[in-house]
């Protein structure tokens, strides 16, 4: 199950664990074919080897112009977007010890949906829709804080955490509806696409304002692995363990918060993301945080780039939000993962 | 050997839940390589105390001194190379297996870059073979039996590699043979590895038969301290536990054996009666 190697370099000795390491290379492999078959196909289906000729900068016909303007900044964006919120949901779960946990519990989903929409209605006709990230992403933080301060009682439990989350972005999504209900028609529509999620239209302005908070905020949370790992051992044994455990679970939630956070700024609020990405890694890889979120990472960015491509092919010419499919692609790969466990 | 700067003392300890006091003013200094039992009745404060030996609960006032430091005031990183602690009925993240909950104990000793070093893995195969468990290393920690599990936890607190060890009522939920079973362990690593070893137990004879020292709590006041053969006496018992009963030798051990008896029956006022003559 999980016999791991040492692997010594220089001043570097870490373990690895093989079988990890292949099925991570085969996960890869299968993102890479699924990212080739979703350039493929689509309102004008492209043959592969064109597809591939395009990303190599050898085709210039219109095909090149599909592939490299329409369809990859958005697949890119569908693939980190998935990756962010895997990470996301993968981290906090362990911090609330809690497998039913995903961004939403913590207010993120909440907390940008509420910015979101107030957006949309109130100020998007005035200013322009480019401050829709921003302000998600500042609704989604602002909730998370106020959801941690209120659980503050000399340190945050998970339980106080989750029921907090729990009952707060229940009232933000009362706030969030009661906007929607009072909004003119065209605001609605707007807004209820963003609340299921869509990479529809994303181009590489996005993508490079995006591409940033991950490159920052991934390599900090493999780094914060280990500590990952000892946090699902409760306070006692982790505080036993030599972990500072507040400080660190604050540190942790605020990478989980940034990780969903900046995706749903990007996005909307795609769902189950976030829940089914970390289960589908448990159940291919060993239960170390540092062998987990690259998996997690690929399983989520390939859910939403899977979905994205339902959602334009198969009511062509409807080209429907991404956040619908995604639980049609997840949960039936889970629950086969599930069955298949039980032999 | 107990002239040495002992490994844990408290000094005008003060512990206690928000209003409620559980220590008051405690002084106690644990004599190094010893195993010292904690021994008292339910809600006497001796896992309270325990626990605040291990840094996990703040005293109110006074301290705790780790190598004549203040525990509260040091990295608990640092504190968890010298010291490592198994609370009672600790739980493992499920599906867990013994080899990943005994690496679990390396936490301390890894630095970012240096996350699984040979001596990481040696540490990890000795406190494994330490307790027999090199078999079960890949069973998940779930699937063991109470005793095997037990096993598993003291395993991760050995891999901690720490000259100390904490454990908090480390045979509850144990029948008798894996009790005695985890208690031979125990007595084994402290004479094999001169391990100081600290823990809580409700098993008076037990505690007779494997401390060095024995520490009586009753109502937050250390009632007496010493070996078991100098404490333990029926007064003490009587006073400690409000249980009259008989102290025999025990035929195996040569150590103190306690008989209880029940306050009201016949047996208590006679047994009552011979304990009052003596």
């Amino acid at each position: 199950m999980d016999k791991r190697s040492r692997l010594s370099v220089g001043p570097v000795s870490v373990a690895i664990s093989p079988q990890s390491l292949m099925v991570t290379g085969l996960i890869f492999i299968a993102c890479s074919a699924l990212v080739l078959l979703a350039l493929s196909i689509g309102s004008v289906d492209i043959p592969p080897a064109t597809v591939i000729r395009s990303l190599l900068g050898t085709e210039n016909g219109p095909e090149a112009f599909v592939i490299e303007v329409l369809r990859l900044p958005r697949i890119v964006m569908g693939f980190l977007v998935g990756a962010a919120l895997g990470v996301s949901g993968l981290i906090l779960q362990s911090v609330v010890r809690n497998p039913l946990a995903s961004p939403d519990i913590i207010g993120i989903s909440g907390g940008a949906s509420v910015a979101a929409v107030a957006f949309l209605s109130f100020l998007a006709p005035s200013v322009g829709s480019h401050w829709l990230p921003v302000m998600a992403i500042a609704g989604a933080m602002i909730a998370a804080a106020i959801i941690y301060l209120l659980a503050w009682q000399q340190g945050v439990t998970p339980a106080r955490l989750v029921l907090i989350g729990i009952g707060l972005s229940a009232a933000m999504g009362a706030a969030t509806t009661l906007m929607i209900t009072l909004s003119p028609i065209t605001t609605t529509m707007t807004a209820y696409i963003w609340l299921t999620g869509s990479i529809y239209g994303s181009d590489w302005d996005d993508v490079s304002a995006f591409l940033p908070w991950m490159a920052a905020l991934l390599p900090l949370a493999l780094a914060s692995g280990r500590t990952i790992d000892l946090q699902e051992f409760g306070d006692t044994l982790a505080t036993g363990l030599g972990l500072a455990v507040q400080r660190n679970r604050l540190l942790l939630l605020f990478l989980s918060v940034a990780l969903a956070g900046s995706a749903v700024a990007y996005a909307g609020a795609i769902g189950f993301v976030g829940l089914i990405a970390p289960h589908i890694a448990r159940k291919l890889v060993t239960r170390h945080f540092t062998a987990l979120a690259p998996v997690a990472a690929m399983i989520g960015g390939a859910l939403v780039v899977a979905a994205d491509l339902i959602g334009r092919t198969l009511f062509d010419p409807l080209d429907l939000p991404a956040g619908v499919f995604v639980s049609a692609v997840g949960a039936p790969f889970f629950i086969y993962l599930l069955f298949r466990q039980r032999y | 050997m107990l002239t040495e700067t002992p490994p844990l003392e408290s000094r005008s300890l003060c512990l206690g839940y928000d209003e409620r006091l559980v220590i008051e003013n405690l002084d106690l200094r644990i004599p190094p390589g010893l195993v010292t039992v904690l021994v008292g009745g339910n809600g006497c404060g001796k896992s309270t105390l325990l626990k605040s030996f291990a840094r996990l609960l703040k005293p109110q006032s006074g301290s705790v001194l780790l190598d004549g430091r203040d525990i509260q005031q040091r990295p608990t990183k640092d504190v968890a190379q010298r010291l490592a602690i198994l609370p009672q009925g600790p739980v493992a993240p499920e599906g867990l297996t013994v080899h990943q909950l005994v690496r679990q104990g390396r936490y301390p000793h890894q630095r970012w870059l240096q996350s699984w070093t040979q001596d990481d893995e040696e540490q990890v195969n000795q406190a494994l073979q330490d307790t027999d468990l090199h078999a079960l290393a890949h069973a998940p920690v779930d699937s063991l039996s109470g005793g095997q599990r037990q096993r598993a936890w003291i395993a991760m607190t050995l891999a901690q590699d720490t000259d100390v060890l904490l454990l908090d009522e480390p045979t509850t939920y144990l029948d008798l043979t894996h009790q005695i079973d985890v208690l031979d362990l125990l007595a084994n690593l402290n004479q094999r590895r001169r391990k100081t070893i600290v823990m809580v137990l409700h098993d008076l004879n037990l505690a007779c038969r494997y401390a060095h020292h024995i520490v009586a709590v009753r109502q937050g006041r250390v009632h007496a301290e010493g070996d078991p053969e100098t404490v333990v006496t029926e007064q003490l018992v009587q006073e400690v536990f409000d249980l009259g009963c008989r102290i025999i030798r025990d035929p195996l051990f040569d150590t103190p054996l306690c008989i209880p008896y029940g306050k009201d029956s016949k047996l208590a006022r006679s047994g009552g009666s011979s304990a009052d003559c003596a």
